[in-house]
């Protein structure tokens, strides 16, 4: 599904990535661990098509296309989510009407149907309900004045809507009590398909409690030094990155 | 359809001076007063602290042409249909270039302890009131309406009353010479626990370069609940000037919107004291400029009582070579401890030609208060628009996203749901139709 060859990628002269290579299949969740500054958010902003950033060599094929030829919405149309680290505030944009949106542009271009107003607010309800967010929720502006957990649990639901092949979560747990972690971990669970796929982007192990992961990748310096299962997840928590970037130098 | 006698307009402010004697002798002192200080004075220039961004020099040099009796143009009521507000369930009185027109007005039942009509068939017992409440402010306008103002509205809600339906005030120019010239004088008393929604709006049937000039003097009662939502959507050459002169009771709740889309130069100076407790008072505004359009929004808002609690938003959206600007001011007296004041006056920048010019000015003298201001100009924000990208919108409807929002933030504090609703439905139609998305 996402085959990523030698990326290499930075901020004006700065290199951040400096040559990743990562093959996501569909079915499989990955978890993309690694100290801060090693190129994680990086390389999820990439994958999203941020501007700012300069692909300096290297490529990236989703379902056997250029991804990064694609304009952001147009990766988002085919598929691609990424659930934000900083969801941003939209003050006056209502989250219903942003949501249902985005939710028919999606479909427009799979070709299916748009929703009316009352098939997405049954649609909607249902997931929000299972996201333990309240009705009131969709009448308020996206994200303005929303807790931390409100945020995420936003893009979450942003995520089960907009029903993404490939969804990308950068750091979806920082700043997360024990609850709202299990509730965002749960929602993840449950979009998990066979034809479908998860790149978890997070400092810590504590998500891998939840969403278990087929993979683990260190990245460190803009590399991924280290591949393993998940047992190396836990090999991390125990023993920290230094082992790992020494073993590596 | 009345028709009206016409005499010859006066052309200088004296000889307008002695047309209005007739209208009413009890007025004279303060006419008097008013022309003396306008005498003194001049129209303000841009030396003047508070008009610094604020060039009314055009005004200044339009001739000078008061419209004292009914211009003889009928206006009928085909010509207010399709207007904005004109389907709204409300009372309306209708004001054409400052003069009352029954014909086109309607009052329906309002209970008995509500007065709605026009200011120039009650003024008695009034006379000493007018100009009460206005009467310490400096500005050259009020004393140029002190001195020649025609009529406005009177509306008197009596303690423990509430409106059974809004009052629309619909102030209509079909001036078609430059110059002419509306003075309009409202006058609102809510008393105690009186409740009611009014609307105010300003449209041009002409499109001569007029001036309307509104005082609106209002005293909300202790405990009174009012919502005051003014729409100004004159024609792109008028000019507007206005000021409010609030004073507000015990625990009263006092919101008053202001939406600027039209006329070439604008101006609301709001002035508000806050002397007793508890008062929780809104001011809350849109502009949206294109062309040379100006709006100005300049407020002073006085804290002289424990416990109130003050907010201000405004957000402009700017094209062209407009200009927005906002003024505001609060002054937090000795003793108004526990005061809860907030500022934020936002401006969108969708040209490199456009302008904002933005003042927040907090002066503080007690010591047990909660006080913050913020103002942003820029353009659109990045960030928001990717994303919303990454959400499937594409770029240009991720703008008009944002910038419908920028609008609606404001708009949706409009408490009635119908004004809200077609106000809301106008601002997407406007932003859609005439604001270039770069």
């Amino acid at each position: 599904m996402l085959e990523i060859r030698n990326l290499q990628a930075g901020i004006e002269d700065k290199p951040i990535l400096k040559g990743i290579d990562l093959s996501v299949n569909a079915g499989e969740v990955h978890a993309l661990m690694g100290p801060n500054g090693s190129g994680k958010s990086t390389l999820a902003s990439v994958l999203a098509g941020r501007e700012g950033f300069d692909v300096t060599s290297g490529e990236v094929l989703y379902n056997g296309n250029d991804l990064l030829d694609l304009a952001p919405e147009e990766r988002a149309r085919e598929g691609v989510f990424l659930a934000f680290q900083y969801p941003v505030e939209i003050p006056g944009v209502n989250s219903a009407y942003f949501l249902r949106s985005a939710v028919n542009e999606v479909r427009k271009h799979r070709g299916e149907e748009e929703l009316d107003a009352m098939n997405f607010l049954k649609a909607v309800k249902a997931k929000m309900k299972e996201l333990g967010l309240n009705e009131d929720f969709l009448k308020r502006p996206v994200n303005a004045g929303f807790s931390g957990g409100e945020k995420k649990r936003n893009e979450i639901l942003q995520m089960a809507m907009l029903n993404p092949k490939l969804a990308v979560l950068d750091e979806t747990d920082s700043g997360l009590d024990i609850d709202a972690l299990r509730i965002v971990a749960d929602g993840v669970n449950r979009l998990k398909r066979p034809d479908n796929a998860q790149l978890i982007i997070t400092h810590y192990q504590r998500l891998l409690d939840y969403i278990v992961p087929d993979f683990v990748h260190v990245l460190h310096d803009g590399r991924i030094i280290k591949s393993g299962d998940k047992s190396l997840a836990l090999e991390l928590e125990e023993k920290g990155y230094d082992w790992l970037v020494k073993e590596a130098a | 359809m009345s028709t009206v006698a016409t005499t010859d307009p006066a052309t200088t402010p004296v000889e307008a001076f002695a047309q209005l004697e007739q209208n009413g002798v009890e007025l004279m002192p303060l006419r008097k007063a008013g022309l003396a200080r306008f005498s003194e004075s001049g129209y303000p220039t841009v030396r003047d602290e508070d008009w610094r961004f604020t060039n009314v020099k055009p005004v200044a040099e339009l001739p000078f042409h008061l419209v004292l009796v009914p211009l003889g143009q009928a206006i009928g009521q085909e010509q207010l249909t399709s207007k904005t507000f004109d389907q709204l369930d409300a009372d309306r009185l209708v004001f054409v270039d400052g003069h009352f027109n029954a014909d086109l007005s309607q009052i329906g039942n309002q209970p008995s302890g509500v007065t709605v009509t026009h200011l120039a068939s009650s003024l008695a017992g009034l006379e000493r009131e007018v100009g009460s409440l206005s009467g310490g402010d400096d500005n050259p306008f009020v004393a140029l309406n002190d001195a020649f103002f025609t009529d406005g509205a009177l509306i008197q809600i009596g303690d423990g009353q509430r409106l059974a339906k809004p009052v629309h005030l619909l102030f209509v120019t079909t001036a078609g010479e430059d110059g002419e010239a509306a003075h309009i004088r409202n006058w609102i008393d809510a008393g105690a626990n009186a409740h009611g929604t009014i609307i105010e709006s300003h449209l041009s049937l002409g499109k001569a370069a007029t001036v309307t000039n509104v005082v609106t003097e209002s005293r909300i009662g202790d405990g009174a609940n009012i919502e005051h939502i003014k729409f100004q959507d004159l024609s792109k050459r008028a000019f507007h000037l206005a000021s409010l002169h609030s004073e507000l009771g015990r625990d009263a709740r006092y919101v008053f919107h202001s939406v600027a889309l039209g006329a070439r130069l604008s101006r609301n100076n709001l002035r508000l004291r806050l002397a007793q407790p508890g008062i929780e008072c809104v001011l809350n505004g849109l502009y949206m400029l294109r062309g040379q359009q100006l709006a100005d929004h300049h407020m002073i808002v006085e804290h002289a009582a424990p416990r109130c609690d003050s907010h201000e938003y405004f957000n402009g959206i700017l094209d062209d070579q407009s200009r927005g600007v906002f003024h505001g001011r609060i002054l937090v007296q000795p003793g108004a401890q526990k005061t809860d004041a907030k500022q934020t006056n936002k401006n969108l920048l969708l040209c490199d030609d456009a302008t904002a010019n933005t003042k927040p000015q907090l002066e503080i003298y007690a010591d047990d208060v909660k006080c913050t201001h913020g103002a942003t100009i820029g353009a659109m924000d990045d960030d928001s628009i990717f994303y919303l990208r990454t959400r499937g919108l594409d770029a240009p409807t991720a703008r008009r996203m944002l910038m419908h929002g920028f609008a609606g933030e404001i708009i949706e504090r409009i408490r009635h749901d119908a004004v809200r609703e077609e106000l809301d439905a106008l601002v997407w139609d406007r932003l859609e139709a005439e604001h270039q998305l770069h």
